[in-house]
């Protein structure tokens, strides 16, 4: 535990040192510009289009973090040969994963919390002095709590997509794995289209091949709830949960794929 | 320490040199570009282009970020509105002064809105703003009360509950179609809906009675008044505007024919302000004088007003 709280710490510190945290200023950046712009050209818009693009901005910053970091969490390790260092020592392999993992999923958390921050003191701004009658037509609240649960989500999705990742970068190239991780978010995000793939083929194989890849790939649409929070569409605890608890499981499934592989390599 | 310092003197007049020129470069093709716009100008029909004009497309295209993709499209419909009327107040999107445009240049807005829409299928402000401003006649819109009345239909599909739809459909068979019956049908659906404000009942019963009368209209637009958005209450102000500038109109006629009958024609609002009878120059309620012309009242075509709504017979 100990061995790999200490990798985890290490990999959050590496990804400081790559200024990785650096995206928090563009992102901070990217909403007070279009806060001070989008007053003129919305009619009326505005916290809906900020909520839409803060929490956008949030998802891909974060997506970009965990693939392009994801990847080469083990095979920059390979590359560098500091991984020679790192297996003779009292650690075992599972660690070594289990700890670049929790030190990614720390570095997302961190800035998906400094961006929800920023998100909030953005709509506090932009709704400052803004009339109670013109508040009234807006879908949801400037500072809705339940922007937090969209928040959650993303996150959620963003430790998925990084076991994802760590899980190609185990036994592939940093390329191939970033491509096939970006795949995967895709499919992911479609996989509505793969549930309703017998409405627009004929062939029952297919369909049926379609309605497996349904299950057994990550379903990602379900961890956007974006459109629905921004509308002030409640989002039930038992939708929560069940998502959280499907991310868990999955993200846990991968991981424990990803120890296996890479408890079995030979790094001769 | 010695040996960095020396070797910093020439890295800070490098980067000098460095900062200089980028500048330099940089002011080259700002000019360039300047220069380059005044000789040829983007084309209209560059600008306005719409180029995927399939909804679904763009959505299956933006993935998780559709809502995103609307917003994009939502500010880019503003911004061809608000362009093609070229309004002073660009927030409240109100009718500008008449510039003559044509239905055809209009010819975007509809698939605009349609893109937004399927987007973001809740996107009320896109249903509502479509529903007024496509239905308005030229020059002020493209007259299409027929697209209207479908974009609020696609958005009752997605939100069945939303009387603010039913009360848009009621409206635009009301104002633009002068179809009073159709109008009060879909105000008392609106009224049906739980939650919905009770003065929608009583103005379908006025349509359904006094349809198309300057009172029931007043009524209506107090109702549109009512609203949450900034652009549907600067529209309501406006209408309500032109039919305060109708019974002006109608007052300083009744005026004008009381004095002609008595002897030689009024001719100019002059002659009545000589005679005592006005105490200034008439003017509507935006600040235009009205104007006189062969014995009739006219609302002067540079007032903001104009035009003003046809009224039924």
């Amino acid at each position: 535990m100990k061995a790999t709280a200490a990798i985890a710490i290490n990999v959050f510190r590496e990804s400081v040192r790559d200024k990785v945290l650096y995206n928090l200023v563009l992102f901070a950046v990217l909403l007070i510009g279009a806060s001070y712009l989008l007053g003129q050209l919305t009619a009326g818009q505005d916290v809906k289009i900020i909520k839409d693009l803060g929490l956008s901005a949030t998802s891909v910053f974060g997506l970009f973090i965990a693939i392009f970091i994801g990847i080469g969490l083990v095979s920059k390790e390979v590359e560098r040969r500091s991984i020679y260092g790192l297996l003779p020592k009292p650690i075992h392999r599972y660690q070594i994963i289990l700890g670049k993992f929790a030190g990614l999923s720390l570095t997302l958390a961190v800035n998906v919390a400094v961006m929800a921050v920023a998100l909030y003191a953005v709509l506090f701004y932009m709704a400052w002095g803004v009339a109670p009658s013109v508040q009234s037509a807006w879908d949801a609240p400037a500072l809705d709590p339940a922007l937090l649960l969209a928040i959650g989500l993303i996150l959620a999705e963003l430790v998925l997509i990084t076991a994802i990742a760590l899980f190609f970068s185990t036994f592939s190239t940093p390329i191939l794995s970033a491509a096939l991780t970006f795949g995967f978010f895709l499919v992911g995000h479609f996989s509505d289209d793969l549930r309703h793939f017998d409405q627009v083929v004929d062939s029952p194989a297919a369909a049926r091949l379609a309605r497996g890849l349904y299950w057994v790939l990550p379903n990602l649409s379900q961890f956007d709830v974006k459109a629905r929070v921004v509308h002030g569409e409640p989002i039930p605890m038992g939708y929560m949960a069940l998502t959280l608890g499907y991310g868990a499981l999955y993200t846990a499934m991968l991981l424990g794929i990803s120890m296996y592989v890479f408890s079995r390599r030979d790094f001769k | 320490m010695i040996a960095t310092r020396a070797a910093g003197v020439p890295g800070v007049a490098a980067l000098a040199v460095l900062v200089v020129l980028s500048v330099a470069l940089l002011a080259g093709a700002v000019r360039l570009e300047a220069v380059r716009e005044r000789a040829y100008p983007a084309s209209a029909d560059d600008e306005d282009a719409v180029y995927v004009r399939s909804g679904t497309a763009i959505r299956r295209m933006s993935g998780a970020f559709s809502a995103l993709a609307a917003d994009v499209y939502w500010i880019r419909t503003v911004q061809y509105y608000g362009g093609l009327k070229r309004t002073k107040a660009p927030e409240t999107l109100a009718p500008a002064p008449p510039l003559l445009l044509t239905p055809l240049q209009y010819q975007q807005l509809f698939p605009l809105l349609d893109i937004v829409t399927t987007l973001d299928p809740r996107f009320t402000v896109a249903y509502r703003f479509g529903a007024v401003f496509l239905a308005e006649e030229p020059p002020g819109g493209p007259g299409r009360s027929d697209l209207a009345i479908k974009l609020l239909e696609k958005g009752l599909a997605a939100q069945p509950d939303k009387w603010e739809y039913m009360e848009d459909a009621g409206f635009v068979h009301y104002w633009y179609r002068h179809d009073y019956r159709e109008a009060a049908v879909w105000f008392n659906r609106a009224a049906d809906v739980p939650r919905a404000p009770v003065w929608l009942r009583a103005l379908a019963a006025t349509t359904l009675a006094r349809g198309g009368d300057r009172r029931s209209s007043r009524t209506m637009w107090e109702a549109i008044r009512q609203s949450d958005f900034d652009w549907l209450r600067a529209n309501a102000e406006f209408r309500l505007a032109q039919l305060r500038a109708l019974d002006d109109m109608d007052a300083l006629q009744s005026i004008v024919d009381r004095l002609g009958k008595g002897g030689a024609p009024v001719v100019s609002w002059r002659a009545l302000v000589l005679a005592r009878v006005l105490a200034r120059v008439p003017v509507d309620p935006r600040g235009t004088p009205y104007e006189l012309s062969g014995g009739r009242v006219q609302l002067s075509r540079s007032s903001p007003l104009w035009p003003l709504p046809v009224e039924p017979s």
